[in-house]
């Protein structure tokens, strides 16, 4: 049954008829860490979409936090295996400041960013385990279904670190690859994510 | 014909009602580039909302790739005529990252040549294009703020991520318009040639 309105169709064969305006943002996936070796959205998987079905993807991660001292926050993609390893070039810069005042930087860090490696990239510095530290920020992914084209991303994360810094970090880059990218892995560089917040967001 | 529920109204005149939580970002335009020389967004035209519909726009580009091989520049400008002139004085800021595939340089660095001091010209958004190879594009964001107001002048923030051969770039500019007429309407273009494919998506956030 549809349902039409001043002329206007609303509704029909059971959804909002696509003329409607409603959001365009929709949150797709919530994963709450627990203690997680890693968070994974691997389209097909557990109700995740990443496909074609959106133009981008944001990715929101909140109050993230390790299981061991001073370990980051990294990233690895799936394009068309199983395997979280495609090929990317990275930029990482930062800006820091200490919660004793008397040290701040901006700067590019050649030690975390990537160059057409195949291994996770870094969206953090270091993170405290202490009871109040974590790390919160965003990944935008644009257009991560094409087969034409390499696969942009951007990242902005903020994080209390494990010698008391505040670290504002920024990371680009692309997937080096021409096949879709379907899945998303996030992963600590040692140990394991001891908990967080991710929510997967399709933007249309 | 409406439809009223427990004393809520869903829907009434061919629209959902105003007060139901649709979520806080509305999608307004997808211009698909095809080798154009300009993409354009008029407020009022081709079901363009610009105005004071909502307090922020964002745009968002997919897989831009250029006409050109060279380094030509991914630019915009903003209109306060209906898109008649795009010719609004901006100044801007524009700083970059920049890494090589191929264990190259690297660096973060402000570049000079592409900001505007109350210049009248496009902004550049994104300084490199894409390099000869046909996988190579860019994506990401600009947010432009309150571009109705008649008080104030129009800020905008942008942020891409691109590629020109063996680089990867990442782009940071900001500016103003510095108008306190209302700006309308937004134009985007390659500095030389067009843009050849890809996407540019305008939304509106409540």
């Amino acid at each position: 049954m549809g349902v039409i309105s001043n002329g206007t169709t609303l509704l029909d064969a059971g959804a909002i008829d696509s003329g409607i305006p409603t959001g365009a943002m929709t949150l797709i996936k919530t994963i709450t860490a627990s203690s997680s070796a890693n968070v994974t959205f691997a389209h097909g998987a557990s109700s995740v979409v990443l496909d074609n079905t959106y133009a981008s993807y944001l990715i929101k991660y909140i109050n993230v936090h390790p299981s061991e001292n001073g370990e980051q926050l990294k990233i690895n993609f799936r394009d068309g295996s199983t395997a979280y390893d495609a090929t990317k070039t990275t930029t990482f810069f930062r800006a820091i400041h200490n919660e004793a005042g008397n040290d701040t930087e901006l700067a590019y860090r050649t030690a975390q960013d990537l160059q057409n490696g195949t291994g996770t990239a870094h969206l953090t510095q270091g993170l405290g385990t202490d009871g109040d530290q974590s790390a919160s920020g965003e990944l935008m992914l644009f257009a991560p279904s094409s087969t034409t084209f390499v696969k942009h991303f951007i990242a902005t994360t903020n994080t209390y670190s494990d010698d008391d810094y505040n670290y504002t970090t920024f990371v680009s880059g692309y997937c080096n690859v021409t096949a879709a990218i379907d899945g998303v892995q996030f992963t600590m560089s040692s140990g394991n994510i001891d908990s967080g917040t991710f929510k997967l967001y399709g933007i249309k | 014909m409406g439809l009223i529920s427990d004393g809520t109204t869903i829907f009434d005149a061919g629209a959902l009602d105003s007060g139901l939580a649709k979520g806080a970002v509305t999608f307004i335009k997808k211009l698909t580039a095809s080798s154009s020389s300009t993409l354009s967004f008029v407020d009022g035209s081709a079901n363009v909302v610009l105005d004071g519909t909502y307090k922020e726009y964002l745009f968002t580009f997919n897989n831009l790739h250029p006409s050109e091989n060279a380094h030509a520049n991914f630019t915009m400008n903003f209109s306060i005529d209906a898109g008649s002139n795009y010719n609004v004085q901006k100044t801007t800021t524009l700083f970059r990252t920049y890494n090589q595939e191929n264990n190259g340089s690297r660096a973060l660095l402000y570049q000079n040549e592409f900001d505007l001091a109350n210049g009248t010209g496009f902004k550049i958004l994104y300084a490199y294009g894409a390099g000869d190879d046909a996988d190579l594009c860019w994506g990401g964001t600009m947010s432009l703020y309150n571009p109705s107001s008649t008080t104030f002048v129009k800020h905008f923030i942008s942020n891409i991520s691109g590629t020109d051969g063996n680089y990867e770039h990442q782009h940071h500019a900001a500016g103003y318009g510095n108008t306190t007429s209302a700006v309308d309407a937004v134009q985007f273009k390659m500095s030389a040639g067009t843009i050849d494919a890809g996407d540019i998506c305008l939304y509106g956030i409540a």
